[in-house]
């Protein structure tokens, strides 16, 4: 079953192109004095980026009184500040596949990456990452398994067995992919990064997302890991604290015991400490999942 | 309805001999219905005062209504007692902020965590419910009828209608009129010139006619040009905003922290002496000032 570096390229290569207004949103909204009317132009050119960001604001997340109706109402209305937000969430959400073959639960997946997103994001405020940067932290979170739904879509047999073994042998999933296919969603994921030319440090952090052996890492590097541990850490004591899992407190005190030195001496604390400032975590995601619901672009 | 305007000032509380006349405090309005309905617009530093003054007598029952989370509304909270005391029964409204995904309670929990603040928002015993606004929802106090509109600032903030035996009240919280972002040239401009105009105009209709407005005017015509995009208004955008709805007082608040006694008394002489004002009685605010209607 191990696949080819080839047939990984040819998989990058059927995944929709990320949109150049995507590109353009990332640069133009990481500079502060980022243009009202540029942004307007770059939303304007792409009419899905439009209808997105039409609908969301439309939706009762934002629980307006009239409709609107342009992006330009959009900014009289609600102000470039939110629109900028706005774009940047929905730009980076849309290009994926919504179902698959290979039984990856597209529910969990997102719920996960949201989950990573918001910590990334809340730990970035903590260590004083500026605003402008936040917003980098939480779409990395949000792209960092990204792979897992390119396996799923283009080789969903294939996938459903790494699914199955990751299951039956109870070992994380990136090395039940390693071990059937030769490479794990964090490398594909990072390919996918690089031909959407996302940013430098966020496609090493997506690369970087289950290694962390890179020489110099990012703080970007560092809060994707720790967020990835962290989500799945307190998904692991929900479990526990639910049904009495002991399997799942183990497993959970194994990932706070084995996260990296460098990336516990960034983070200052054990995973069970950061979980403690992270209780309206859940509230968060649900707030979050207005983005996602948009993803269909319909 | 009395009107007890608690906090005036724009951006942080500045006490000292400067701002002896019109205070220091930052924004906070208290309205009490002829039934007794008690509402805050805001809990900027004003808010302290109030809630030691309505501590005399027990239980507090108020609703306090958010414009937006800027420090200097919501900077009072902490320190508004009736917070803190078993029995005291308080509700807050305001907006869900969509760009950091924060409700008002976790956005007040977090103004209170240790690092700011002794008391942790989990600590404060009143009965408080939090409520998230939506645009228009109007919501019943008592007697009163209380109506958020979403108006132009760099965060969402809602403009609050509030409305009692006829009378009728508008405090905008921070507002400035929304800009043209193309120039005169570009394509683009005329539709949002169209936009705009159809924003301000939802504006003066929410406010026809309304008695007494507080509005926001925290710089001078001369000021506003390095100032522009920054949320705030000038009396320029005040006199327009009364001219169009035909209100009948305005009072200009939000004064910016650096302005002395002086400098406000002497600018408002100047406003005062333009040709072409409407008909609206204009003062500036000042702490302690009860307005009865």
């Amino acid at each position: 079953m191990p696949i080819h570096h080839d047939q990984l390229i040819d998989m990058v290569d059927k995944i929709p192109t990320f949109q150049e207004s995507v590109h353009r949103i990332l640069a133009l909204t990481t500079s502060p004095d980022c243009s009202a009317k540029d942004l307007v132009q770059v939303i304007e050119h792409d009419p899905i980026l439009t209808i997105k960001v039409l609908k969301l604001v439309n939706s009762a997340y934002f629980g307006l009184s009239q409709e609107v109706t342009s992006v330009n109402h959009s900014v009289v209305y609600v102000g470039i500040n939110t629109i900028k937000n706005v774009a940047i969430s929905v730009a980076t959400t849309g290009a994926l596949p919504k179902t698959n073959k290979a039984g990856l639960n597209m529910n969990r997946f997102w719920e996960h990456s949201l989950a990573v997103g918001v910590i990334a994001k809340l730990l970035a405020e903590h260590k004083g990452v500026g605003k402008n940067e936040q917003a980098n932290y939480f779409v990395a979170g949000l792209l960092h398994d990204i792979g897992k739904v390119l396996f799923a879509h283009f080789i969903p047999a294939d996938y459903q067995q790494v699914l199955q073994k990751s299951e039956v042998e109870k070992i994380p999933l990136h090395l039940a992919e390693k071990q059937l296919l030769g490479f794990d969603h964090s490398e594909i994921g990072a390919m996918i990064a690089e031909k959407w030319q996302l940013p430098t440090d966020l496609i090493s952090s997506i690369r970087g997302h289950h290694t962390a052996v890179e020489q110099e890492q990012t703080p970007l590097s560092l809060a994707i890991y720790a967020a990835n541990q962290a989500a799945h850490y307190l998904e692991l004591m929900a479990q526990a604290a639910d049904n009495g899992d002991q399997y799942a407190l183990s497993r959970a005190t194994d990932i706070d015991n084995s996260l990296p030195a460098d990336v516990k001496t960034w983070l200052g604390w054990p995973l069970s400490e950061v979980s403690k400032w992270l209780s309206n975590l859940d509230e968060e995601i649900d707030k979050a999942l207005a983005f996602i619901d948009l993803s269909d672009g319909e | 309805m009395i009107i007890n305007l608690r906090g005036v000032r724009g951006s942080i509380p500045v006490p000292g001999k400067d701002t002896i006349k019109y205070g220091g405090n930052t924004t906070c309005i208290e309205i009490t219905t002829d039934e007794g309905d008690k509402i805050i617009i805001d809990g900027g530093s004003g808010i302290r005062q109030l809630g030691n003054e309505l501590m005399k007598q027990l239980p507090v029952n108020c609703s306090i209504f958010i414009t937006h989370t800027h420090w200097d509304h919501i900077q009072g909270l902490p320190f508004f007692i009736p917070l803190f005391v078993p029995g005291n029964n308080i509700d807050i409204y305001g907006s869900f902020d969509p760009v950091y995904m924060k409700d008002l309670k976790t956005i007040l929990a977090q103004q209170m965590e240790y690092c700011y603040f002794p008391v942790r928002e989990s600590e404060l015993n009143a009965n408080i419910t939090y409520n998230n606004l939506k645009e228009g929802e109007a919501i019943q106090v008592g007697s009163a009828t209380v109506t958020p509109l979403l108006i132009n600032h760099p965060v969402l903030n809602f403009g609050y209608k509030v409305e009692s035996n006829g009378k009728r009240f508008f405090f905008t919280g921070d507002y400035e009129p929304p800009l043209n972002i193309y120039l005169p040239e570009d394509e683009g401009y005329i539709e949002y010139q169209r936009l705009i105009d159809q924003q301000k105009q939802i504006l003066t209709n929410f406010i026809q006619d309304v008695d007494v407005v507080v509005a926001d005017c925290q710089y001078t015509r001369e000021e506003y040009l390095t100032k522009k995009g920054w949320g705030h208004g000038t009396h320029d955008s005040c006199i327009e905003m009364a001219r169009a709805a035909n209100i009948g007082t305005l009072y200009f608040t939000h004064h910016d922290p650096t302005r002395t006694d002086q400098e406000l008394d002497r600018i408002y002489q100047e406003v005062m002496s333009r040709e072409d004002l409407p008909s609206t009685e204009f003062y500036i605010a000042k702490e302690g000032t009860i307005i009865e209607l």
